[in-house]
């Protein structure tokens, strides 16, 4: 469309609202120099077209990161990718398809795509300032090929000048910015409206790249950390108590308050009224005692939806399961090893699997590897399984290793796996001997006169039978700090409110002319143009020849309706 | 019988009506056609007069000031009068009645919000495509998109008691949040508002191909065509329902980040259902460039909103219930 009114050179150049270039132009292009490469180069990178293309880029590249584990993500599940197909995840790994989000080319289309954005947003938002302040356009010479366009005439006696005043109030009121313009028998009144529109899409925009930088570089002033706790322990915040720490980029370790976190208790209620879904977890609570530095402990609670706020930092529940408490005892009786501890659920019914290392105090170093069974059940293959996540009929199976724990070559080793290459099974598997069974308060005797194990009932006052105390649980936390996030939520506010006005403010112009007869009546003409998606644009100008209309003649007029050319 | 027994038993005639509609839409669909021939007998040159309308955007008269009016204005052959087609409407509306009745009385039942599970979400959110689907006929005549909803409807429903269908069941504490309510249900309703737009945007290729068969003076199939709105009118609606549609999907993004770090301490992880609710937003947000690119407005962008659609299904379909992460709800 060439009749397009007012000045449009501060979109890009491909943006359908532009002016098309004269078709000439291609052809007598002179030979670019450096600067004009460079020019050539902006036009093109800062065009709807590559910003298209970008877009539709992130939306493929985001793809794979879903096909394949992340790091970030779900790190077992890479551990897992690697041992099951060793050579295609090495070929994939060199493509960084395990972290994609933070690959060299899932950046690279990002950062460009935003340098497009900045490129594009810049000249709009100086653009859109100055035109905040213009005057609108001048009435086109013919506004019949526009939208909307109505004749009318106008009551017998009516003057142009005065009649053309009127529509100014009307348009005025309506929200407009008008402008009177006159030539020869002519008067008209160009009138605009909706710069909310550009300023939402503006707002967006800009939104946008406030959440990429303040989600890029603020959340690297956080922190985030796991600790399991069981119940009974405690916790203090600082870098050498958690389990596993991830500090931001820029984390600064004297930023750490250290508040205590004690675990008092951890209760689980499962459905037990609703029997297709038996045994299904209802409700989580962790009860905790919170100790900041100067002020009074105080008992709190953390669930799954509802974190625990303190101290500037984020605790949230993620995990629990058993940790029964076992002792060793060498063949004197004295206390190698006792401790409570976490065993990693396997199933929703709690099946849990568990690791002990006694490196010292016995004739030989012994590791265990256990299973925990809150309500054991035999299968009919004799395999034990737990059929209810709750200690209805604990049951601890313990298999025996001894030997060298590997834990004096200084390499790291995790506590929940046994790595068994120099130590010899002494009971379950091939062994002969059966696997160690203990229920809560049980002692039984080591193989080869080790020593003994007992399974600790952690509530020693209950009634036979009654083990719904018998085992401590644990949950797991994570304690996380990210100063941005609150920045980030203010910025997608905003990005929602300015998507909101650039789709649903209508920006269009609309025009009222008044044209002097040689016979001395008036002729009234009323049109309109959208500035992008506007629906409601020609009832908008209809709406205004009514009203129009019924302010110059109050009386019942004799006004005729003209159809359109 | 409970309420749930209750639920799936409205659930089934709402299916059985559904199934009813779809007949009478389809029946509709090939009277059109037979009212086209009849239409071009008496008149030769309606597709003639038909294509200087649709190009002439601008244009307008003093009289047509409603959406729907302006689209029986831009169809080829005017059309509005079929009996097959009030009953069609009929019955998709007692068929939504009794579907919003299964859905109520599964709510009621479970005792919380219907869509904790893949039968639950998908029993809500063809519930929520066919509310769309009727609150937009009010506005704008868009009934012979009848067998694309009744029939898109009619499959979800079926996979979802075949294939979905798990019992009452207590939410689990990871659930149990006032963003459930918030988050699913948007992401839902702009569902339905996305699946509008997809079946705008196919019928838009179809009609622009049988526009430019016209011009061609070929021979064209799919006479029924000519009732229905021009090319350029199927876009501006496709583009309308669509930016709603994405406008909802944005607050569905922001809604699950906020749930997020509520409940697992961070709010964005890539984790797989983030990542393609992500490429959806990424997909309309291109689709809505596209609308403003030089060459790449008509047909180009409406393939971007099917491909758009096609990756909400397949976010609802195959990543809630193949795909392993955080969001394993699907009850299965």
């Amino acid at each position: 469309m060439n009749d397009r009114v007012g000045p449009t050179v501060s979109r890009p150049y491909d943006h359908h609202d532009s002016r098309v270039a004269a078709s000439g132009d291609r052809i007598t292009e002179p030979p670019l120099d450096f600067i004009g490469w460079l020019r050539w180069f902006w036009r093109q990178l800062t065009s709807m077209r590559t910003a298209l293309l970008l877009l539709l880029l992130l939306a493929m590249a985001a793809v794979p990161g879903s096909l394949v584990p992340q790091r970030t993500a779900d790190p077992n599940g890479v551990t897992q990718y690697f041992a099951d197909n060793p050579d295609l995840a090495s070929a994939l790994d060199k493509v960084q398809a395990f972290d994609v989000y933070s690959s060299v080319w899932f950046s690279a289309i990002y950062l460009l795509l935003f340098v497009s954005l900045i490129g594009c947003v810049i000249p709009r938002t100086r653009h859109h300032l100055r035109a905040l302040r213009a005057k609108p356009p001048k009435t086109p010479a013919r506004l019949g090929r526009l939208a909307g366009f109505t004749t009318r005439d106008a009551p017998a006696g009516t003057d142009a000048a005065a009649a053309i005043d009127s529509a100014r109030s009307l348009l005025r009121f309506g929200g407009y910015r008008v402008a009177l313009f006159e030539s020869g028998s002519e008067v008209s009144i160009s009138a605009e409206r909706g710069f909310l529109r550009e300023s939402g899409n503006l707002l967006f925009h800009l939104a946008l790249i406030g959440i990429l930088i303040v989600g890029g570089f603020g959340s690297g002033f956080g922190f985030s950390g796991q600790r399991v706790l069981v119940e009974g322990q405690t916790f203090v915040n600082t870098l050498l108590a958690y389990d596993s720490f991830k500090p931001g980029r820029f984390f600064d370790e004297e930023r750490l308050d250290p508040y205590t976190l004690a675990l008092d208790s951890f209760d689980v209620e499962y459905e037990t009224l609703n029997l297709k879904a038996y045994g299904q977890p209802v409700d989580y609570t962790a009860g905790v005692t919170v100790a900041v530095q100067g002020k009074t402990a105080r008992t709190d609670e953390v669930k799954v939806n509802a974190p625990l706020r303190v101290a500037g930092t984020d605790v949230f529940l993620l995990g629990n399961g058993y940790a029964p408490t076992i002792t060793v005892r060498d063949p004197k009786g004295n206390i190698a090893f006792t401790d409570s501890v976490p065993f990693l659920p396997q199933d929703a019914n709690l099946t849990s699997l568990g690791v002990v290392k006694v490196p010292d105090g016995l004739a030989q170093q012994l590791g265990l590897t256990g299973f925990f069974y809150p309500t054991q059940a035999k299968a009919q293959s004799g395999a034990y399984f737990s059929s209810f996540p709750d200690l209805e009929y604990p049951m601890l199976t313990l298999n025996v290793y001894a030997g060298g724990l590997g834990l004096d070559a200084g390499v790291p080793a995790s506590v929940y796996a046994l790595n068994t290459d120099k130590m010899t099974q002494l009971t379950g598997g091939d062994t002969g001997t059966k696997s160690l069974e203990l229920k809560p308060g049980q002692t039984q005797e080591l193989p080869n006169g080790l020593g003994t194990v007992t399974f600790e009932n952690a509530d020693s006052g209950a009634t036979d039978g009654d083990f719904s105390g018998s085992v401590l649980r644990f949950a797991s936390f994570d304690v996380n700090n990210d100063p941005a996030q609150g920045w980030v939520l203010l910025f997608s506010v905003l990005a929602l409110l300015g998507l909101l006005t650039s789709l649903f403010v209508p920006r269009r112009r609309i025009w009222v002319k008044a044209i002097r007869r040689e016979n001395g009546s008036v002729c009234l003409e009323y049109a309109g143009l959208a500035r992008g998606d506007d629906p409601a644009l020609e009832a908008a100008v209809f709406t205004l020849a009514k009203r129009h209309n019924a302010v110059l003649a109050p009386t019942p007029p004799s006004t005729q309706t003209t159809e359109p050319i | 019988m409970n309420l749930n027994e209750l639920s799936i038993l409205s659930l089934y005639s709402a299916m059985g009506v559904y199934a009813f509609s779809f007949i009478a839409f389809s029946i509709d669909l090939a009277r059109r056609s037979s009212a086209v021939d009849a239409a071009q007998c008496q008149a030769p040159l309606v597709a003639e007069s038909h294509r200087s309308t649709a190009a002439g955007a601008g244009g307008g008269t003093t009289t047509l000031t409603r959406i729907s009016a302006r689209i029986a204005y831009d169809a080829a052959t005017p059309y509005s009068h079929s009996a097959s087609l009030r009953v069609g409407v009929s019955l998709i509306v007692l068929a939504w009645a009794l579907h919003l009745a299964a859905t109520v009385l599964r709510g009621i039942a479970a005792n919380r919000v219907p869509w904790a599970n893949m039968y639950e979400f998908a029993m809500m959110g063809t519930l929520l495509i066919v509310a769309v689907f009727l609150i937009v006929l009010t506005r704008a005549d868009l009934r012979f998109l009848g067998t694309f909803v009744t029939g898109l409807v009619l499959i979800l429903l079926g996979v979802a008691v075949l294939r979905f269908y798990v019992e009452v069941a207590p939410l689990p504490p990871a659930l149990q949040s006032v963003w459930l309510v918030i988050h699913v249900f948007v992401a839902s309703l702009g569902t339905g508002f996305f699946a509008l737009g997809f079946a705008l945007s196919t019928v838009q290729l179809v009609q622009f191909r049988q526009e430019s068969l016209l011009t061609d003076a070929m021979e064209v199939r799919l006479r029924f065509l000519a009732t229905l709105p021009s090319a350029a009118t199927l876009e501006n609606l496709a583009y309308r329902v669509n930016i709603i549609g994405f406008i909802l999907w944005t607050f569905t993004l922001m809604a699950g980040s906020i749930w997020a770090e509520r409940a697992w301490g961070r709010y964005w992880g890539w984790d797989t259902k983030e990542v393609w609710t992500f490429i959806i937003w990424v997909v309309y947000a291109g689709y809505i460039h596209a609308r403003a690119t030089r060459g790449w407005r008509g047909s180009r962008s409406a393939w971007l909103a099917i491909v758009g659609f096609a990756a909400v299904l397949f976010n609802f379909g195959v990543v809630n219930v193949f795909f392993k992460g955080l969001h394993s709800y699907s009850g299965l």
